[in-house]
């Protein structure tokens, strides 16, 4: 038994390919895929969908109010939400170092929150 | 500040200006200098916090501070001056610049070679004559993102964005984020104008809809917005009667366009190009003018800050080259001519004896999408010189062609090279 063909367009780069995923009863077929990683992220978009999330935490007595933050690794989409209620509840002191992590682990996942620059 | 005299003068520390002064100083300037009006490095960068940049020059998916972060600890280990919370008031055809700021009063700089890096600007309300009344809350994409995402103002609570540029995708996401309602992405194109990856990753991921050939009719409000009347528009854009659609909303974001900011390179006498609004280049951007050299969305509005950092490479380059006396001036040039369904290319020229060392990129945008496999072909005295092949074409994705050494045979003479893009 074969699967309908999913359409997916492919976020791994900014080509933007137009991709397309067949089930067949546990195998993943991925077809018009333009690279590798365009095959990953098919069979990730069908299995288990991830984004990169960026947001931004409050920072106290630095040049800005704010210190933008991202993901370390595509994060669960079913969960961004979630994710981003831990992010509002964080606030932090300058100075802040790039990749210093903001939160670690979060919400189990193994993956961190991390500064993306440095914050004075 | 004690020299007030540079090798090398770039004004913007985006990620155009950034390059340009690295590569400066790698390439033989001994006394760089990048003046910036806000109060860090950096530039647009620093507001555009999500991911995506990188890919091509780092292999890396980085966000906007991050990326400009690796260029701006190469400024300072390179011993670059800085200039920050200064505007340039004037600039002249002979390099010399006026600029102010708080401690300095009014200065005048003298730059041996000199690099515009300005950016671009968004187009306004007024510059796509909206109609309706003129209440708070109609805000241009890049201002929102700049108010929430450094500042910590959110804008308003429920949002309807015109135009489907990447800011305004990329803000549908971001204010949907922090808890507000985005109504609607309205497109008066047949097509989508940003990347198809923002669509599918802010747009779709949180069904938030897109309406191609719509548009906003009318603003609604008198102290506040209070609502868009939106319409279906017909193949001449025109609004179709009865498609009207009131929808209800605190904010209009506008995310119709970008461009190129080049108020001080006119008075400079740099000459336009009317078609990218920027300067008439060659493959190092070297301006009309001898010793201004321009670089990244101040000479084309670029989809991705990978391309503005080569731009802003090459620039660097050519301004180091001027300043040290050592820039080749040739006698032969090939002017580069936008051909079937190509609306322009960049560079407008280049010495064909330049080509013998180095592979040139033309870049690129087509007129019209081909949503079929297209042949991108260049063509000299009826000849074609070289050809790629892509799966489509579209307005919002740039092309490029790169031209290799092996072609250089081609040129032999000055001439016209013309680029077609054409369904296979």
């Amino acid at each position: 038994m074969t699967s309908e063909p999913i359409p997916i367009i492919c976020v791994a780069c900014p080509k933007g390919c137009r991709l397309e995923v067949l089930r067949s009863e546990g195998d993943i077929l991925v077809n018009h895929a333009g690279c590798k990683r365009g095959q990953e992220y098919a069979r990730g978009e069908v299995t288990d969908p991830r984004r990169m999330v960026a947001s931004t935490v409050k920072v106290l007595n630095a040049i800005h109010p704010l210190l933008p933050v991202y993901t370390s690794a595509p994060f669960p989409k079913g969960r961004i939400r979630e994710l981003l209620a831990e992010i509002r509840k964080v606030e932090l002191k300058a100075p802040v170092k790039i990749n210093q992590v903001v939160i670690e682990n979060a919400l189990g996942t193994g993956i961190d929150v991390v500064a993306s620059r440095d914050l004075e | 500040m004690t020299n007030l005299h540079y090798d090398v003068v770039v004004v913007g520390s985006g990620p155009g200006g950034l390059a340009a002064a690295i590569s400066a100083r790698q390439n033989g300037a001994e006394k760089v200098l990048i003046i910036e009006r806000d109060i860090e490095l950096g530039g647009i960068l620093l507001q555009c916090i999500h991911n995506g940049f990188g890919v091509e020059v780092f292999k890396e998916d980085l966000p906007g501070p991050s990326y400009a972060q690796r260029f701006i600890q190469q400024v300072h280990d390179l011993k670059i001056d800085t200039l920050l919370d200064s505007m340039v008031l004037e600039t002249t055809p002979d390099r010399r610049l006026f600029i102010t700021n708080r401690k300095l009063g009014i200065r005048e700089i003298k730059a041996g070679a000199l690099v515009f890096a300005m950016g671009c600007r968004e187009r306004t309300r007024a510059q796509i004559r909206l109609p309706g009344s003129r209440p708070a809350g109609v805000y241009t994409a890049g201002t929102a993102q700049r108010w929430v995402n450094v500042e910590g103002y959110m804008p308003g609570k429920r949002f309807v964005i015109l135009g489907s540029g990447d800011i305004g995708m990329i803000m549908a996401r971001r204010l949907t984020f922090e808890g507000a309602k985005v109504e609607r992405v309205l497109e008066i194109m047949p097509y989508l104008s940003g990347l198809t990856r923002n669509y599918v990753q802010c747009l779709q991921d949180f069904d938030i809809p897109l309406q191609l050939n719509h548009t906003v009719k009318r603003i609604i409000g008198n102290n506040r917005v209070e609502a868009i009347e939106a319409a279906a528009v017909d193949e001449q854009r025109r609004i179709i009667p009865g498609s009207e659609e009131i929808i209800p909303c605190d904010t209009l974001l506008l995310s119709v366009g970008l461009i190129p900011e080049n108020e001080l390179s006119r008075q400079a006498g740099v000459r336009i190009d009317p078609v990218t609004a920027g300067a008439f280049v060659d493959s190092r951007f070297h301006t009309s003018v001898p010793g201004i050299f321009s670089a990244g969305n101040v000479v084309h509005v670029y989809d991705l800050v990978d391309w503005v950092t080569q731009a802003g490479l090459a620039a660097g380059k050519g301004a180091a080259l001027f300043a040290q006396g050592k820039l080749a001036v040739s006698d032969k040039v090939v002017r580069t001519q936008a051909g079937e369904n190509v609306r322009y290319i960049v560079p407008h020229t280049f010495d064909p004896n330049l080509l013998a060392e180095e592979a040139i990129p033309l870049q690129m945008r087509v007129k019209q999408p081909i949503e079929a496999p297209v042949w991108v072909e260049a063509v000299c005295n009826g000849k074609s010189v070289t050809r790629k092949a892509l799966p489509y074409a579209r307005p919002g994705e740039m092309v490029t062609l790169n031209l290799k050494p092996d072609v250089v045979d081609s040129f032999r003479e000055s001439g016209t090279l013309t680029v077609n893009i054409t369904e296979r």
